[in-house]
């Protein structure tokens, strides 16, 4: 392998980790679903040129459903799906866009520190990929726990699962990568779908689900003491 | 491919579910239903007599088939609950005959997912059947399609997401680590070969493998903190879906660990992976047994009943050795069998009160005897009561804990006494006192029931030899 191949393979496996930081401080949801199209984008060429440089033909329809699915498909349903529910022009208040950078730059520092090391024995690219790849998975854990909206919960997961196949399509000869990804693309079109069945706007949160709550019969305890229904607190640790 | 038995274990499932899904009368369907868990139960016990040879995709050994018995048992039993509760559903309106349809084929597809699960030898097979399992029972819990179900389901999926996406990035780590010792291609997934080699893997990344591995499916074994979804989906979901995950799902995430466990426990220079688990389970059981006071809900208490028994039997396999593990196999065999019993009792039950709320159902022994008393049983065979075969395997797993590991005991005594006083706190008012709400008569199946309970109460007294000899190799398997 060349240096050149080598670059441009650690160049969009980068590229990966920075769409994935740049989602983090969006904070319109049609910006948000841009950034994830062209992640995929950029995914699809990784898996391409991983492709090429493994000499996997199978890894090219693994590129290709990232192409056509995610980075076409999925992008537009999302943005037909925020119009229909008329949250397009919600700006959402993240944590403090200060804080999560911050702890998403701590997360790719443990990612590096975590993998380099761990995956001293495998050859460099390998390497370099798992390590993106776990940064871009637990840049993504981050944006689920930060986020209040469902679309972008979800984008955050979206963004995971990039991060997984990167981490798949980069480790050599990993056999059912198709059959893997055909998976992942039928878990994605069911969220999708049930998002846009259901029109669920906001995530199904554990922290404040007071409306929620009321459904299951749970609060009646608090509401004796407090006179109002109200939800135990005890009940949704995650 | 000849029809062997194990593609049979597969294959019918599958038949079954397409023929369900064209099915239009819910009647037949349910009756398809339960002749195809019948026929797959056959095809299971066969295996029994004669094992399949290994191949790269297939491995039928003594581990397994514990669990694929169990599986297609209790897939039986609850099949034929399912035909009578739906009738019920069907009466009241609450499931239409085209959701039935979507119903009975997404349970057989459940059936199969869990049982390519258990019969695979391929660890991205593996993966691939714990998703489908997972997909399917993420459907059947929001086919009631209320506010309530829909969240459930929704956060059931979520959670079971991140779950399977953490396993599957575990099981890249493991491929990566198998590739230069085993090569690479289709071999560094199989488990017949990763495991002879298991002390020339790269030990960097197996132990960052297995905190991803467990992380991951102990989402869907329903271990601490990635539990959440749990209560949920057993308390909105169709009854007969409550008893397959609790009696089921669970079982087949525990399955997938425990082979992870012997697979990392085979590498000397691997951190073990037993004290990792022991721990978790700790927590989980303990955490369980305290949110089983609160609750309201009849189906969720049982489901945080569930969690805690999960604890406990992550925390035997996790102290390990002989006793411990077979303490753990059977708890884990005792729980699916009580738990689901337990479900079934509480399904006819909820559908002839019409609530799950505890606090309306009052003196069920007085208005539905045996209803009642099949849930009076059922709560004394999972908080442990001697001699039923729940407190043969807990006394199994303290004692061998105080042999092993004696600070580690006082906190599973302290989480076995708050949810033995939590569980039958509850169950006393429900089971006893005046008659509060409908006393109309339930047609329910009992016999799934009384027979899940004959066996937890058999074994509590007495184990044939054959099956502890069993058992005790099993034990000796897991390490």
């Amino acid at each position: 392998m060349g240096v050149m191949d080598y670059n441009i393979a650690h160049m969009l496996a980068g590229g990966l980790m920075l769409a994935s930081l740049m989602m983090l401080y969006q904070k319109r949801l049609y910006a948000l679903i841009n950034i994830y199209a062209l992640q995929a984008f950029l995914l699809a060429l990784a898996v391409a040129w991983q492709a090429a440089l493994q000499h996997a033909p199978q890894l090219y329809i693994t590129a290709l459903i990232a192409l056509l699915f995610k980075a076409l498909l999925i992008p537009f349903a999302l943005h037909r799906i925020v119009a229909r529910l008329h949250i397009h022009r919600k700006i959402e208040t993240v944590i403090g866009t200060g804080p999560v950078m911050l702890s998403g730059m701590a997360l790719v520092a443990l990612a590096m520190d975590v993998m380099l090391k761990a995956a001293a024995h495998t050859a460099l690219l390998e390497r370099e990929d798992l390590a993106f790849a776990l940064a871009v998975l637990l840049l993504g854990l981050l944006m689920m726990v930060t986020r209040r909206n469902a679309v972008s919960q979800i984008i955050g997961f979206l963004s995971l699962e990039n991060g997984l196949i990167l981490a798949a399509a980069g480790t050599k000869g990993m056999p059912f990568m198709v059959e893997i990804s055909i998976a992942f693309s039928i878990l994605v079109a069911f969220i999708v779908i049930g998002l846009f069945l259901f029109r669920i706007r906001e995530r199904f949160d554990t922290v404040d689900l007071r409306a929620l709550d009321d459904f299951r019969g749970e609060w009646r305890l608090a509401e004796a003491f407090s006179g109002e229904p109200s939800y135990e607190s005890g009940d949704e640790i995650s | 491919m000849n029809f062997d038995a194990v593609s049979l274990v597969l294959i019918i499932p599958l038949v079954a579910a397409a023929l369900l899904a064209v099915l239009p009368e819910y009647k037949l369907s349910s009756r398809v239903n339960v002749l195809a868990s019948a026929l797959t139960l056959g095809a299971a016990l066969s295996l029994i007599a004669h094992r399949p040879p290994t191949t790269r995709y297939f491995l039928v050994d003594d581990l397994n088939i514990v669990f694929i018995v169990l599986n297609t048992f209790v897939g039986f039993t609850t099949s034929v609950f399912s035909a009578s509760y739906i009738a019920h559903e069907v009466e009241t309106g609450k499931l239409t005959s085209g959701l039935l349809r979507f119903y009975h084929a997404l349970y057989q597809i459940m059936l199969f997912g869990m049982n390519l699960a258990l019969v695979t030898n391929n660890i991205g097979l593996m993966w691939v059947a714990v998703e489908l399992a997972t997909l399917s029972t993420v459907v059947l819990v929001g086919v009631y399609r209320t506010p309530e179900a829909i969240e459930a389901a929704w956060k059931y999926f979520i959670l079971g997401s991140v779950g399977i996406a953490l396993a599957l990035f575990g099981t890249t780590l493991v491929y990566a680590a198998a590739r230069p010792v085993v090569g690479a291609g289709l071999n560094g997934m199989v488990w017949t070969e990763l495991l002879p080699h298991a002390a020339a893997l790269d030990p960097a990344l197996m132990n960052i493998a297995f905190i991803f591995l467990l992380l991951g499916y102990g989402t869907k074994a329903g271990l601490f903190p990635l539990h959440a979804w749990l209560p949920d989906a057993h308390a909105e979901g169709p009854t007969p879906v409550s008893a397959v995950l609790s009696g089921l799902l669970l079982n087949v995430a525990l399955y997938a660990i425990l082979r992870f466990k012997i697979l990392f426990a085979a590498n000397p220079h691997v951190i073990p992976p037993g004290p990792l688990m022991a721990v978790v389970g700790l927590v989980t059981a303990v955490f369980a047994s305290f949110m089983l006071y609160p609750r309201y809900d009849i189906k969720r208490m049982f489901a945080y009943s569930s969690i805690e028994h999960m604890g406990i039997i992550t925390f035997a396999f996790g102290i390990g050795g002989a006793l411990a593990n077979f303490a753990g196999l059977l708890q884990m065999v005792m729980h699916s069998l009580t738990k689901s019993a337990i479900f079934f009792s509480v399904g006819h039950v909820s559908q002839a009160k019409g609530t799950q709320k505890m606090e309306d159902i009052r003196g069920l022994t007085e208005s539905h005897p045996l209803l009642g008393w099949g849930l009076v049983l059922g709560v004394v065979a999972i908080v442990g009561m001697p001699p039923l075969g729940v407190f043969m395997s807990e006394f199994l797993t303290l004692s061998s804990a105080f042999a092993r590991a004696p600070w580690l005991a006082a906190p599973l005594v302290l989480a076995l006494l708050v949810a033995f006083g939590a569980i039958m706190r509850h169950t006393h008012k429900m089971a006893f006192g005046p008659v509060q709400g409908s006393v109309k008569p339930s047609r329910a199946s009992y016999i799934p029931m009384f027979i899940h309970l004959a066996i937890v109460f058999a074994a509590g007294v007495f184990i044939p030899a054959a099956v502890a000899v069993w058992f005790k190799h099993v034990a000796k398997i897991l390490g």
